[in-house]
């Protein structure tokens, strides 16, 4: 797009402030017509904030927003809705009981002498479908889909209307590359059409992908805003978080050696559970960690789940230090000193009403049981030897940890299960939905974890990530542990393949 | 053409036409499960007893419980926002021991009547205050209008108000017969008082946004759905039903008792679960509110027809309301584990 065209939404001088803190400080961002713009930074930068304020959840103390050249002053979200701006957020936020095609046209529905029609509704729920290239029942309640297709409802939902600016917070989190694939299809007919879109994503490799401009705040301020063909990666990064782009180095060459020493700490055996996971044969070392990758719904969570007891498994053995187990239940995992970090970290990790302090200490005191009581000397030290460590921010422990960005969020459940002394943690997605910055460190830690001992399962989509930090890669397919391969010399572009490629056992098409 | 769905392959689900109605219509499970039960029941009397005339029976059925449908109406909204109402046998006292009064003192009833709703709503609307702006759990707001409904109500009188008025005794003297079946004018209000609101939900933009509030109440304000208005209406709508409910109670019984519903907000919220409303909220149907009182009013036809003692019919509303929220929390549970 060429750079003399006046802007569509422009924000100038943006202020925020919570109390002291200023979440947002003098910001501009400026949105042209036909463009895909990203907010880039780490969290806590100011970026959710910003958004909030262009779709209306929250006012400026200072600052404006011009739409057009007109300054808008919106007292809720309906309001930037009615003028053109959309948006769908990361935690999809349609309503699960109602149907597609209510959903689609919630709040805007058609009427017919006063009373909503609801064929035309429908009507319009498939036109907003079929722009998406979807095959989604409008008449089926939303409840009935998958998280992926929820999402992509969203997305029709935000395009059905007359949309100007849209914007998409973190829109590929649950995707598999096919869904992204289609998705970037819709933004650039979008973007042929004049939208303008705001695309907040971590992913790096999407955001060079579709994005035209980059807008990098830190700390709540601007850094500035850069073409995504004139701005090195290397130095996006940098100016993200203000120092060496140290986060995209190599963590030091993972060596093959752990599968070599001493006896395993835990084996499964044909491992099934539920539908999803058909079996699994895994050996895992002390110190050793092992990647698991494979697309969406090859049974990465369920293998997680049904090693750690927090879904029973249908069939299969599980072995600790040789001996069969039976862990039918978190407690009894934790037990074994088996923990488990789920994926879900706002509905099944952290606590959000919960301070720090208790968040970290909850399972040390649950494995205690209720008549040996940790003693709050104890428990604060506990908690605050743990803050520092994993460089939790900000380190004042009585704050909800709601009031975390998600980053530090990961790291409280981090530290709740390393309070456990566990000998084997398995991670599912630790780092998803998290900035560069607070990923670097996490996967750092996950090294220094299993230098000193620690056996960890570590999975993810990113498979760059799971290169990184693991010794061996295990790759699901279809519900199967298919192979376990080093990670010592694998890019990602074989490992990709070896996930997305059939044995010749399985027909043709991709699962 | 993406397809997205990557369990068309379980061997173990059932065909895709099966899939495909169980996926538009799950919330109507609960009530097809009531249905079913009404039918049961129905049959079994009418094998079981042998002057037990379906029409005539159905017809006594809403005479006797029309104050119960109305009120049923009314929880049914709360409900499905995810509230409460345990004010609405308090209300109904309330404006049933005022009407008698001021019937007693001369007002006319086209007065009355509009007065009694606009209280019934007033009180609601204090509870939909309560819950809204200073964030009171509805149980404990409501619970405060049920106090101050029946503390009103003693104030008006202590003891039973007897009815002379004549517009208001027409409302349940009157009967309107067809082939054995009959009808009441508080029968026809109690139905028209479904209508109303089975439109309401369904045909407009608050039907949806209650259904909204009740789902996720935080994804429905993101939206800039009118969330704040939806739930005092709701509790207003209870009140106004409360008060209608109070009218046609008086008309009923023909007089005003300041001890008249006392548990009769858990008879009506057990109707309206039994119906196939979730508690949890977002889901349900008035119609299904409706068959759960043609239910409760069954249990206690038949409980009187075999000549137990009454106080087996809460037994064994108690004992049908236990199997109904199991059976809600199997639906639940496994349309969560369909994703």
């Amino acid at each position: 797009m060429s750079t003399v065209a006046p802007p569509l939404l422009e924000v100038r001088g943006a202020t925020v402030r919570f109390g002291v803190e200023s979440a947002l400080a003098d910001v501009g961002f400026r949105l042209r017509q036909g463009e895909v713009h990203s907010l880039m930074g780490e969290n806590g930068a100011g970026k959710s904030t910003l958004i909030k304020a262009i779709t209306g959840a929250l006012r400026l103390d200072a600052g404006e927003i011009l739409l057009e050249g007109r300054e808008m002053r919106f007292s809720s979200p309906a309001d930037a809705q009615a003028v053109g701006i959309s948006t769908v957020y990361q935690e999809i936020d349609l309503l699960p009981n109602l149907t597609v095609a209510e959903n689609i046209s919630l709040g805007r529905e058609p009427r017919r002498w006063g009373v909503i029609d609801h064929r035309a509704m429908r009507a319009r729920a498939e036109s907003a479908l079929a722009a998406l290239d979807l095959d989604v029942d409008p008449a089926s309640v939303l409840s009935s889909h998958p998280l992926a297709v929820q999402q992509l409802v969203a997305i029709a939902r935000a395009v059905s209307t007359d949309v100007k600016v849209l914007v998409l917070d973190e829109p590929t989190s649950s995707l598999d590359a096919d869904e992204v694939a289609e998705l970037f299809r819709v933004i650039r007919d979008l973007k042929a059409q004049g939208v303008a879109i705001v695309f907040v994503s971590h992913f790096l490799d999407q955001v060079y992908e579709i994005c035209d401009r980059v807008t990098v705040l830190r700390g709540g301020r601007l850094v500035g805003e850069y073409g995504t063909r004139e701005l090195l990666r290397i130095d996006l990064v940098e100016k993200m978080l203000g120092a060496a782009g140290e986060a995209l180095a190599p963590l030091g060459l993972r060596e093959v050696a752990p599968t070599a020493e001493g006896p395993s700490v835990i084996s499964a055996r044909g491992l099934a559970s539920g539908d999803r996971l058909r079996e699994a044969d895994l050996d895992i070392a002390e110190g050793e960690v092992i990647g698991v990758a494979g697309l969406l719904g090859s049974g990465r969570s369920e293998l997680a789940r049904a090693l750690t007891g927090i879904d029973r498994p249908t069939a299969g053995d599980v072995l600790l230090d040789g001996e069969p187990v039976r862990l039918d239940t978190p407690r009894e995992a934790i037990r074994s000193r088996v923990a488990y970090s789920s994926e879900n970290r706002r509905t099944e990790g952290v606590i959000g009403d919960l301070s720090v302090l208790d968040n970290i200490t909850l399972a040390l005191q649950a494995q205690q049981g209720i008549f040996h009581r940790i003693g709050t000397a104890r428990r604060r030290e506990l908690a605050l030897s743990w803050v520092e460590a994993l460089h939790i921010r900000p380190s004042d422990i009585d704050r909800p940890v709601s009031t975390l960005s998600g980053g530090n969020q990961q790291k409280v459940l981090l530290a709740r299960l390393l309070a456990l002394s566990p000998r084997l943690i398995v991670l599912d997605e630790p780092t998803r939905g998290i900035d560069v910055g607070a990923k670097a460190e996490i996967q750092r830690l996950v090294g220094e974890l299993s230098d000193n001992g620690l056996s960890i399962v570590y999975i993810s989509a990113e498979l760059d990530e799971v290169l990184r930090v693991a010794h061996l890669v295990a790759v699901m397919r279809d519900g199967v542990l298919a192979q376990i391969v080093p990670a010592a010399h694998l890019t990602s572009d074989a490992l990709l393949a070896l996930v997305a490629k059939p044995d010749s056992a399985d027909s043709g098409d991709r699962g | 053409m993406v397809t997205l769905t990557e369990d068309r392959r379980s061997a173990a689900s059932p065909t895709g036409s099966y899939r495909r109605f169980l996926s538009r219509h799950i919330s109507w499970v609960p009530v097809f499960a009531a249905v079913a039960i009404l039918v049961v029941m129905i049959a079994g009397a009418m094998w079981y007893f042998p002057n037990f005339q379906l029409n005539r029976i159905l017809s006594s059925i809403l005479l006797d419980n029309a104050y119960l449908l109305v009120l049923a109406v009314g929880m049914t909204f709360v409900i499905l926002t995810g509230g409460i109402d345990l004010s609405v046998g308090a209300v109904m006292a309330f404006t049933g021991i005022l009407c008698a009064k001021m019937l007693g003192d001369g007002v006319p009833v086209a007065v009355a009547i509009p007065a009694m709703v606009l209280i019934g709503a007033a009180i609601g609307l204090l509870i939909g205050v309560l819950v809204q702006f200073f964030d009171v759990q509805p149980f404990i707001a409501s619970l405060v209008g049920m106090f101050l409904a029946r503390g009103l109500a003693f104030v008006v009188s202590l003891e039973s108000i007897k009815v002379e008025n004549e517009g208001l005794l027409w409302l349940q003297s009157t009967r309107f017969s067809f082939a054995g079946w009959y009808i009441t004018p508080t029968g026809i209000i109690a139905l028209l008082t479904v209508a109303i609101a089975a439109f309401v939900l369904r045909y407009t933009r608050f039907g949806r946004t209650v259904y909204a509030v009740g789902g996720n109440e935080q994804s429905a304000r993101l939206m800039g759905l009118p969330v704040v208005r939806a739930k005092l209406s709701v509790y207003v709508i209870s009140g106004v039903c409360a008060g209608l409910a109070g009218i046609v109670l008086t008309a009923y019984s023909g007089a005003g008792y300041p001890l008249n519903g006392v548990g009769t907000e858990l008879d009506t919220i057990a109707a309206v679960v039994i119906g196939g409303t979730l508690l949890t909220g977002g889901s349900g149907f008035v119609i299904g509110s409706m068959i759960g009182v043609f239910v409760y009013g069954l249990i206690r036809t038949i409980i009187s027809f075999s000549g137990a003692e009454q106080s087996w019919t809460r037994i064994t509303v108690g004992a049908l309301l236990l199997l109904f929220v199991v059976v809600q929390r199997v639906i639940v549970s496994r349309s969560a584990l369909s994703r």
